[in-house]
């Protein structure tokens, strides 16, 4: 930023996107000022992210019903859409990680959750919305404590409580002392860690990203619009560069609603394994 | 895009920590994702699956049926087979048959007709037999009467008297018959 500022010292400094430009003001009528959360202060009523989740979840149901409803042998363009995104989730996620034997029932969950996020953040991409959704940390807790819960859940009633415990922190095949040392590491990244890494991952990449593309489009319209026209070239680069890392955004959307998707049907599948 | 809208109380703000939930964002997105996980089990996945189980069977039932087919043609073209060598061998049978028949029938016309030539010379012999004894009979007869009167003319004496003429005839047909064989 103080390098920024020293471009022009008589042109208003520069000011760079921070977390507040994540924190959208209520929509009008629908409520307004704060509330003290956690000793933050949060806006009270219906906000611009709140608005997104519903829509897309609508989106996901309305789409995928559409495309199921006809069951037609040869399918029409719609219909195949649906079988392919249905068929990638089901069986790259769920047969191929969970396995053929216990993959059905979790299947409306992996696929739900997939498309849920997948929606979610590509709203991040969307023009006149461009806002991921899951850059909200908030939005993000609740999927990865309902992933943690689940995951648990699975293991404890296939193996009962000190079973699935013994099965997530005693590694196989080690004896002696150095199970003191694994066992507590072991309960650590099964138990503990998992909810929280999967949280952050998915929030800290969609707000990351999203920040970076603010950065370069704010930046590149300071340097041409607010300084003197020989750093207009360097703002124009800065809009380039924008473009390119639009399409890499895509990419990172797509692959972290994947990533937590696979990552929930591995915690699956290994809290249902006999041995870890 | 972001910047106009950011409200002015929080822009002053720059301690905000983004890691703090907003509560009602923590509740909605976990009901909005509970609302869609149901809606989509009841409405959307069992339809996927009962398509993707329809085709299955679908393919499975048209394979079946292709393999009944063909075994139904791979019989019928062993039957047609079947039935073309019984036609075959039952063509080599009969003309087998035909010719030891024909064999059968050109050895019994040969006999036969062995037989009708021996009967036609027998009967030839016989009637040649029985016409030779008629003309034996005949000629003993005539060549009495003939010498007795060409030997009456030459003797000038009459051979008419009757026992006379008998002795006479009976004495040359005796010499006759036993000078036949020499001067034959």
């Amino acid at each position: 930023m103080s390098s920024l500022m020293f471009l022009n010292a008589e042109t208003e400094p520069f000011e760079p996107p921070g977390p507040a430009d994540f924190d959208y003001p209520a929509i009008p009528g629908t409520g307004s000022g704060t509330f003290e959360f956690l000793g933050q202060a949060q806006m009270a009523g219906i906000t611009k992210p709140m608005v997104q989740i519903v829509i897309a979840g609508i989106l996901v149901f309305v789409f995928f019903y559409y495309a199921s409803r006809k069951r037609a042998m040869v399918p029409g363009r719609l219909q195949y859409v649906g079988e392919e995104a249905y068929g990638f989730v089901r069986n790259s996620m769920g047969r191929d990680i969970i396995g053929s034997h216990d993959f059905q029932k979790f299947v409306p969950y992996l696929f739900a959750l997939f498309f849920f996020l997948l929606f979610n953040n590509l709203m991040g991409s969307i023009p006149f919305i461009q806002f991921p959704t899951f850059s909200r940390s908030g939005m993000v807790y609740s999927l990865a404590l309902m992933s943690w819960l689940i995951y648990n859940a699975v293991g404890i009633k296939k193996h009962g409580f000190a079973g699935y415990f013994k099965l997530q922190s005693v590694p196989a095949g080690v004896g002696g002392p150095i199970l003191l040392l694994l066992i507590p590491l072991e309960f650590m990244s099964n138990i503990l860690v998992r909810p929280v890494t999967l949280a952050l991952r998915l929030f800290a990449n969609m707000f990351a990203g999203h920040l970076l593309l603010i950065l370069f489009a704010l930046g590149g319209e300071y340097l041409i619009l607010e300084q003197p026209l020989g750093y207009a070239p360097v703002g124009v680069i800065a809009w380039l560069l924008f473009i390119i890392i639009s399409f890499l955004e895509l990419l990172i959307q797509f692959l972290q609603a994947y990533v937590f998707v696979l990552l929930n049907a591995m915690y699956i599948q290994g809290a249902l394994a006999d041995e870890h | 895009m972001q910047a106009p809208t950011a409200p002015p109380v929080l822009r002053a703000a720059e301690e905000l920590n983004p890691l703090i939930p907003h509560p009602v964002e923590i509740v909605l997105s976990i009901v909005v994702f509970a609302i869609l996980f149901f809606a989509v089990k009841k409405f959307v996945v069992p339809s996927f699956e009962s398509t993707f189980a329809e085709r299955t069977t679908a393919i499975e039932g048209g394979l079946a049926a292709a393999e009944t087919k063909q075994a139904e043609a791979d019989a019928k073209l062993a039957e047609l087979e079947k039935q073309l060598a019984d036609a075959r061998h039952e063509a080599a049978r009969i003309r087998e048959e035909a010719r030891e028949q024909g064999a059968a029938i050109v050895s019994e016309m040969r006999e036969q007709a062995q037989t009708e030539a021996a009967r036609i010379v027998e009967h030839g012999k016989t009637q040649i037999e029985a016409e030779r004894q008629q003309a034996v009979t005949s000629l003993r007869a005539e060549v009495g009467t003939l010498a007795t009167t060409l030997a009456g003319r030459i003797v000038g004496e009459s051979l008419d008297d009757d026992a006379r003429q008998g002795r006479v005839v009976e004495r040359f047909l005796a010499d006759l018959e036993a000078g036949t064989p020499g001067q034959n």
